[in-house]
């Protein structure tokens, strides 16, 4: 699926329209006449503990709360020499996701003004932004109309699934290789070139420019106590409409399908978090699209992809094709990241298509347990995340596969 | 917010003083270390390092008596993939 | 006597060192191998190697050092840096001379590795292939005892150990984990096209 194929974002039933409040393709026109310009240096003092209150919870996949980092980087910087930096991700390597690529063309001072405000309250001196093509023009474009932003400098992402891991960010910025680097530190401690560097998702500093305007309470208006505010979701997979969506914070899952198109009895399972994330099975589709709602699943937001299985289609063969991406894209820099993913992926894919061998399974398991913690990014731990969740969800389709059988076909 | 990871040691384990850094993008599996440390590291069917603990993996928590063995195996290994830290 | 006394030194500590070379190359390339001996452990190994190159450093220092004091051997500092300048056999001299150089590079950079890094460590450290043959031609036609049979056939001996040891490092299979990770593990599924086959 391409980003042409998806829906314009606009607000449905459960839409909720903060981000993209300003309309589509919002130049400044649009932007200063919905939110107005914001003064950075005058949000910088209280942004903190705005950020703080608000609990927002960072955008990019691994949702720890947005002020932690902002406090570290400020900790970090306040060594003598230091010269924090602050960075926006908007890179997205997953393929299912298209929401920071939609933010970045359709709201994208949002994101400039959530850097800015980032940079001041840090007191950064160097702000980029790293982005793929189209969304990293759009923003190139958007700074072209503001004098606030000429200091902000911008830097492709390629298209790789890795590019977006964090230290990948600096080491792209800093070398021109968007691999992973190993670390023993935190980039707020030692980031780019060794400074303290903040490094959020462009969708968090576009949440965080909001916060920054409109303070916590506002922020909290929309949402649940345990997941305030908005989120950007990308439906993909089998529903009518794939589309990006703004939605409130601990929404129904089922009801973001919905709203998408998706006839839910239809479903056998939904993949929540994209790639790295966790396979929901279709009982469980009422639970909230929140940290806590998914906790007892193992799962997470993440960077808010929600992929339909319907229920003609196999989530073992899905899985399979989905391991079989991640071993192709592992940088082969971590020996047990670059032998055990393409063991993972020939297993999975024996599973799927080959064979009737009942030792495939533990197999399965051990390499899971083998590749995960043990590389210089998260790609092993996502891929045994997203892995494990397969193996409970489907547990009943991977005995019959065992078995030569499968059940989809049968249905 | 809750961790989307949940191999993290758990709050109430006591902190251990060293923990033994992993260096995957240097790592070529040659195995000193796990002969070092074999009350730590086992080899993995590539010959890399795997920690005998499910957590912590690429930092390895050392207890005080082996210490001086991950030292040695700092020392010994032929593409500097270890580093002792302390946190 | 004290005369004496040195280039007989100079002499054996030559030899001595040639043979601690020798046993350096050897180890240095089956710990290369990544493999263990029966009963010796890949650190122990590892250690071993470290330790017999810094011993062959200590005799090539000692070596040079009692043929300078020696008035016989007419040598002076600058050979000992600058090849092929001496004014008896210089050529063979000579290779003393660049012998002793790459051993001082190779040890350098070896002690140097975690601040140079491994890459011009390891760059470096290919010199030894050099070292070795340069120092046996030195020691073959510059040393007093090249001629003896022996020498020449301790020389020859350790000549067939070096090459067949080289032949090894160059053969398939040479590294300990290569059978685990042979070409066919690496061999990386297609990317499947993101959209998900329809069973029926
Ligand atoms: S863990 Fe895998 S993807 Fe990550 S840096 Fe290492 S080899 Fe690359
Ligand atoms: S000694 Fe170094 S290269 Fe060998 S397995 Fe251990 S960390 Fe890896």
């Amino acid at each position: 699926m391409t980003v042409e194929a998806m829906v314009e974002p606009e607000s449905g039933a459960i839409g909720v329209d903060r981000l993209l409040a300003a309309g589509p393709d919002a130049r400044w026109a649009q932007h200063a006449t919905r939110f107005g310009a914001l003064d950075a240096a005058a949000a910088a003092p209280t942004l903190l503990a705005e950020l703080e209150a608000s609990g927002l919870g960072g955008r990019g996949g691994a949702g720890f709360a947005a002020w932690r980092k902002l406090a570290a980087t400020l900790e970090a910087g306040r060594r003598p020499g230091a010269r924090p930096v602050v960075i926006a991700n908007g890179s997205e390597g997953e393929p299912l996701s298209h929401k920071d690529a939609t933010l970045l063309r359709h709201a994208p001072h949002l994101v400039i003004d959530g850097l800015l405000a980032a940079a001041a309250a840090v007191g950064a001196s160097d702000a980029y932004l790293y982005a793929a093509e189209p969304g990293l023009e759009a923003v190139r474009a958007a700074a072209a109309e503001r004098a606030d932003a000429a200091r902000i400098r911008f830097v492709a992402a390629p298209d790789a699934f890795i590019a977006g891991q964090a230290t990948a960010v600096v080491n792209a910025i800093e070398n021109g290789v968007a691999l992973p680097r190993d670390h023993t530190r935190r980039l707020s401690e030692s980031g780019l070139r060794g400074r303290p560097t903040l490094l959020h998702n462009v969708e968090t500093l576009a949440q965080l420019a909001l916060v920054a305007r409109y303070g916590a309470a506002w922020f909290r208006a929309v949402g649940t106590a345990d997941d305030p505010g908005t989120r950007l979701v990308t439906i993909a997979g089998d529903v009518a409409l794939p589309q990006v969506l703004e939605v409130a914070g601990g929404t129904r899952i089922a009801e973001v399908l919905r709203a998408a198109g998706a006839d839910t009895s239809r479903l056998a399972a939904v993949l929540v978090g994209g790639y790295h994330g966790a396979w929901l099975p279709a009982d469980a589709l009422d639970a909230p699209l929140s940290p806590a709602g998914l906790a007892p699943f193992g799962a997470h937001p993440g960077a808010g992809v929600l992929l339909a299985l319907d229920r003609t289609r196999c989530g073992v063969e899905a899985t399979a094709g989905i391991v079989s991406y991640l071993a192709a894209q592992s940088a082969r820099q971590c020996g047990p990241c670059r032998f055990g993913l393409p063991a993972l992926a020939e297993t999975w894919n024996r599973l799927a298509y080959a064979s009737h061998d009942s030792g495939l399974a533990a197999r399965a398991w051990e390499l899971t347990d083998t590749v995960d913690g043990r590389g210089a990014c998260a790609h092993p731990d996502g891929t045994a995340r997203m892995v494990r969740s397969a193996q409970r969800v489907f547990a009943d389709d991977l005995r019959l596969h065992a078995h030569g059988g499968c059940a989809r076909a049968a249905r | 917010m809750t961790r989307l990871d949940p191999r993290g040691a758990s709050p109430d384990a006591p902190v251990p003083a060293a923990r033994l850094h992993i260096d995957w993008t240097r790592c070529d599996g040659r195995g000193l270390c796990t002969e070092l440390l074999p009350e730590l590291l086992d080899r993995d069917e590539w010959g890399y390092p795997i920690a005998r603990s499910l957590s912590d993996r690429s930092d390895v928590p050392v207890p005080p008596e082996l210490e001086q063995a991950a030292l040695d195996a700092v020392t010994l290994c032929p593409v500097i993939a270890l580093r002792l830290t302390r946190r | 006597m004290f005369d004496d006394t040195m280039w007989a030194f100079g002499r054996a500590s030559g030899i001595v060192d040639l043979v601690l070379l020798t046993v350096a190359v050897l180890g240095g390339i089956l710990t290369r191998s990544g493999r263990p001996l029966p009963g010796i452990p890949r650190f122990a190994l590892s250690l071993a190697h470290r330790n017999v190159s810094m011993l062959a450093v200590v005799f090539l220092v000692l070596h040079v050092a009692t043929l300078l004091l020696d008035p016989y051997a007419k040598l002076t500092i600058a050979d000992v840096v600058v090849p092929f300048a001496g004014a008896e056999k210089p050529f063979w001299l000579g290779l003393g001379t660049v012998a002793f150089d790459l051993l001082v590079a190779v040890v350098a950079t070896a002690l140097l590795q975690r601040a140079i890094g491994t890459k011009a460590f390891r760059a470096v450290h290919w010199l030894t292939y050099a070292m070795w043959p340069v120092a046996v031609l030195h020691s073959v036609f510059d040393g007093t005892d090249g001629t003896d049979a022996w020498f020449v056939v301790g020389t020859v001996l350790a000549t067939a150990a070096v090459l067949a040891a080289v032949a090894w490092r160059l053969s398939h299979g040479f590294l300990e984990t290569q059978s685990l990770r042979g070409p066919d593990r690496l061999r990386a599924p297609q990317r499947p096209d993101a959209e998900l086959r329809r069973v029926s």
